[in-house]
């Protein structure tokens, strides 16, 4: 029998749990980390709870996925039923979610207000899951701004399965590409297709996916290793962390995939620990692949024998990196060391050992299954394919999101995201983390690939894309950055230790007020000193925040460094607060709302900031109805 | 000495391995789940136990921020310190819990309730500010939040 044929087997055994072919009503409950923090297990108490007291357990059904991607809107609850439009209700209380029920599911009646569309939507969708492979969700929810831009291939089932269930991920296509591939194709097949894709790394460095596995199958060893970076320590990013949360066994059927393509029988799956629910639904998608022989053994009768064993990152950065990582897997002190050799030639254990990020991995059975022409018309001429990014910050729609290469960063920002909230400009979008850069308003419409960012002073990095409204002080942004790599340097090269050291003393000198000029010759010395010498990545980047602020705003430092002058009163030595006599009722509120209690002053009779307490935190300018407190 | 339970917890760990010494890090943190932190002479165990000087399993052990080489409050409270939850205003919430609770990052309150620890980005910045107190991730946190949600740990 094909490996194909003992799939289908399991597939018509299947038993779904979230499905179009049903005549019951679904309701879909984001259980991920965001919807967590959020409420979101009150939230399925109560529903649970107001469904049995309806009556109605035999005509509805709650499911349990993943996040859809709009994490600030969370607990959400989407409303999937035959022949009607899906109805997606936000920020669910647990006491709404009993009125939903009453009203909703009983009566007949959605409530258009707690809808994230307003009940604009009245049409049914077009059909259901398993027309498409991928965008399935997007399709559903076109008439929103945030998901009619996207293009979901890594995301594609998060938020549209239950992460639990086997049986949801093979009703969506779930190892159909690891049947497929162990079937009808040979390891070289595997890589020229993944070559021919175009697929890049997205873990940072953007390194052809297919050319490494390539590397990996030509080298000589008698064993090889596969291993699924998911340490995912960049700040700012947490797209990892989603599909896994949401779609483990994506990366498991990826993990095979590869294995076979560069002979591996055993790979590890390196993820962080303080990602915990990801490592329970881990755990979960091995033993149900296991038990189902989808790995083990020979995987679907194929001869083809693969397994995957979790390794838990215990809280350091750098071990994010691929030989850092390694060493860590085997039990030494997780610091990078030179390369070549690459991984590819001499990795764990000294063995071929083929590494790659979780983002890049979920990409793979798509371009299996669809061909890598599909994935390659996607996308830019350098970049294809599609990118995750992670929005936080100043931003209005904080989630997860999924775009074409070469979209622009204002369709990312102000389309999908929603713009800035409270009124305030833009004033950058900070991308790669600590080895990125932070772009200005000019930039807004570059398209985003690899190459285009590189040139604009910033990189792709993993995916974290941070945006900072006009209150921001870009001097300090930088500052933070090189501190946090300061931090994280594991000691090992002096350029790395040093030069960050030295780059940051600067650094508080300006953001202190007493900068000099010659501090643009000295971070620049240094800065490139550090790119040059650093043995890892975390050296050669660290210097980047700062010299693309440099570049991109150099007003703020010259403000800093000419006129001892912070002109987003960030840097705290820099600003002061004070009391203007004239404007002061003597209300009392600044005084209390004082943390140090540094401000004095009797009932309506002008207050006083004594300035040798004062910490600057600036509450009383905050709190001031009157607009008497000052800042300079 | 370890004991049963920590030496078959260890045990299990080791043999997913081809080499004894790559569960060093997992060996610690088998005997930091059941004492709170791992002392001297837990070091000295472990090493024996998976064959590796003492020496390196401290090298191991200051290496990871996860490891805690000093006894640890009944909670520990995992405060992001890195940029989205800092652009977010997380300053104010670290000199707020400072205040409240009278410890730095690093320290331990004198009642041992809390140890207040800074984290990494914790993975979460759609939800910025965060923090996570032993396994409970809170989000978009205020001063007043974070008032109520500490009174659940007593
Ligand atoms: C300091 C540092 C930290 C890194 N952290 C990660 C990480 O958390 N996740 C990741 O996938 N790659 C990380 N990388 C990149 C990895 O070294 C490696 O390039 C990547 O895992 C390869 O997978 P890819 O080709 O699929 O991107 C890091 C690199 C450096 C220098
Ligand atoms: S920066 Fe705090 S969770 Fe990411």
């Amino acid at each position: 029998m094909t490996a194909q044929a003992s799939l289908e087997r399991l597939v018509a055994g299947a038993q779904p749990v979230v499905r179009d072919s049903t005549d019951k009503t679904q309701l879909l409950v984001g259980i991920a980390t965001c919807a967590l923090a959020g409420g979101a297990d009150k939230m399925l108490a109560a529903l649970e709870d107001a469904i049995e007291k309806a009556g109605l357990q035999d005509k509805v059904e709650v499911c349990k996925v993943g996040c859809v991607g709009r994490c600030s809107l969370e607990p959400l609850l989407e409303i999937r039923q035959p022949g009607k439009p899906p109805r997606m209700y936000v920020k669910v209380t647990p006491e709404m979610a009993e009125v939903i029920v009453r009203r909703d599911l009983t009566g007949g009646e959605p409530i258009p207000d707690w809808l994230i569309d307003k009940g604009e939507r009245t049409e049914v969708a077009g059909p259901g899951h398993e027309a498409d492979l991928v965008n399935k969700f997007t399709r559903d929810w076109d008439h929103l701004d945030f998901f009619r831009r996207q293009f979901r291939v890594a995301l594609r089932n998060v938020g549209r399965i239950d992460p639990e269930s086997l049986d949801d991920y093979l009703s969506v296509g779930g190892y159909r590409a690891l049947a497929k591939v162990l079937d009808e194709m040979s390891p070289t097949d595997v890589i020229a297709c993944v070559k021919s894709s175009g697929l890049r790394g997205r873990g940072g460095a953007g390194f052809p996916t297919g050319l490494k596995w390539e590397f990996t199958y030509k080298a000589q060893g008698d064993e090889k290793f596969m291993i699924c970076n998911a340490d995912e320590g960049d700040p700012g990013a947490f797209m990892d962390r989603s599909t896994l949360e949401g779609d483990p066994h994506t990366v498991l059927e990826a993990m095979a995939i590869a294995g076979y393509a560069v002979g591996a029988t055993q790979g590890y799956i390196y993820v962080r620990a303080e990602y915990p629910l990801a490592v329970k639904r881990l755990e979960i998608a091995l033993e149900a692949a296991r038990q189902a022989g989808l790995l083990g053994s020979n995987i679907l009768g194929s001869g083809f024998s693969f397994d995957i064993e979790l390794r838990l990152g215990a809280g350091a950065f750098v071990c994010g990196e691929e030989t850092a990582l390694m060493a860590s897997i085997e039990g030494k002190r997780g610091m990078p060391r030179p390369r070549p050799p690459f991984p590819a030639q001499r990795g764990l254990w000294g063995k071929p050992t083929c590494i790659n990020n979780v983002e890049t991995l979920a990409s793979i059975p798509p371009i299996i299954l669809q061909g890598a022409e599909w994935y390659a018309s996607i996308g830019t001429e350098t970049s294809k394919g599609t990118k995750v990014f992670a929005l936080a910050g100043n931003v209005e729609n904080t989630g997860l999101i999924e775009v074409p290469m070469g979209v622009t960063l204002r369709e990312i920002i102000f389309d999908i995201g929603g713009g800035i909230p409270d009124g305030k400009g833009f004033k950058a979008a900070q991308t790669g983390g600590p080895s990125g850069g932070c772009l200005p308003a000019q930039y807004l419409d570059t398209p985003i690939d690899y190459e285009s960012l590189r040139e604009a002073g910033a990189i792709m990095g993993s995916g974290g894309l941070i945006v900072m409204d006009d209150t921001n002080c870009m001097v300090d942004i930088a500052k933070f950055f090189l501190t946090f790599t300061q931090d994280e340097s594991c000691g090992k090269c002096t350029p790395c230790r040093e030069g960050t050291k030295r780059m940051l003393e600067v650094m508080e000198r300006i953001t202190s007020g007493h900068g000099e000029e010659r501090d643009y010759e000295r971070l620049a010395r240094l800065g490139k000193a550090c790119q040059r010498a650093a043995l890892c990545g975390l050296g050669q980047t660290a210097p980047n925040p700062v010299l693309s602020t440099i570049r991109h705003f150099r007003d703020e430092y010259d403000a800093h460094i000419l006129e001892q002058r912070c002109p987003a009163h960030k840097c705290k030595e820099l600003v002061r607060y004070q009391i203007i006599t004239e404007a002061c009722v003597g209300c009392g509120l600044c005084r209390r709302n004082c943390p140090v209690h540094c401000i004095s002053g009797e009932p309506r009779k002008p207050h006083l900031i004594d300035q040798d307490i004062c910490i600057r935190c600036g509450q009383c300018y905050e709190v001031c109805r009157f607009n008497a407190v000052e800042r300079a | 000495m370890l004991s049963d339970t920590e030496r078959q917890e260890i045990e299990r760990e080791i043999v997913h391995y081809p080499r004894a010494r790559a569960a060093v890090a997992e060996a610690l943190m088998v005997v930091q789940r059941h004492r709170g932190w791992v002392s001297d002479e837990a070091v000295r165990d472990v090493a024996a136990l998976l064959e590796m000087t003492p020496d390196e399993v401290e090298g191991i052990a200051t290496f990871y921020s996860m490891v805690f080489r000093q006894p640890v409050g009944r909670h520990i409270i995992h405060l992001c310190d890195s940029v989205s939850c800092w652009i977010m205003g997380q300053e104010t919430l670290l000199e707020h819990l400072q205040r409240k609770l009278g410890i730095g990052f690093g320290e331990t309150t004198a009642d041992r309730r809390f140890t207040l620890i800074p984290a990494g980005c914790l993975g979460a910045c759609d939800l910025a500010p965060v923090m996570r107190v032993d396994d409970d991730l809170y989000g978009h946190l205020t001063p007043a939040k974070l008032d109520e949600i500490l009174e659940r740990y007593p």
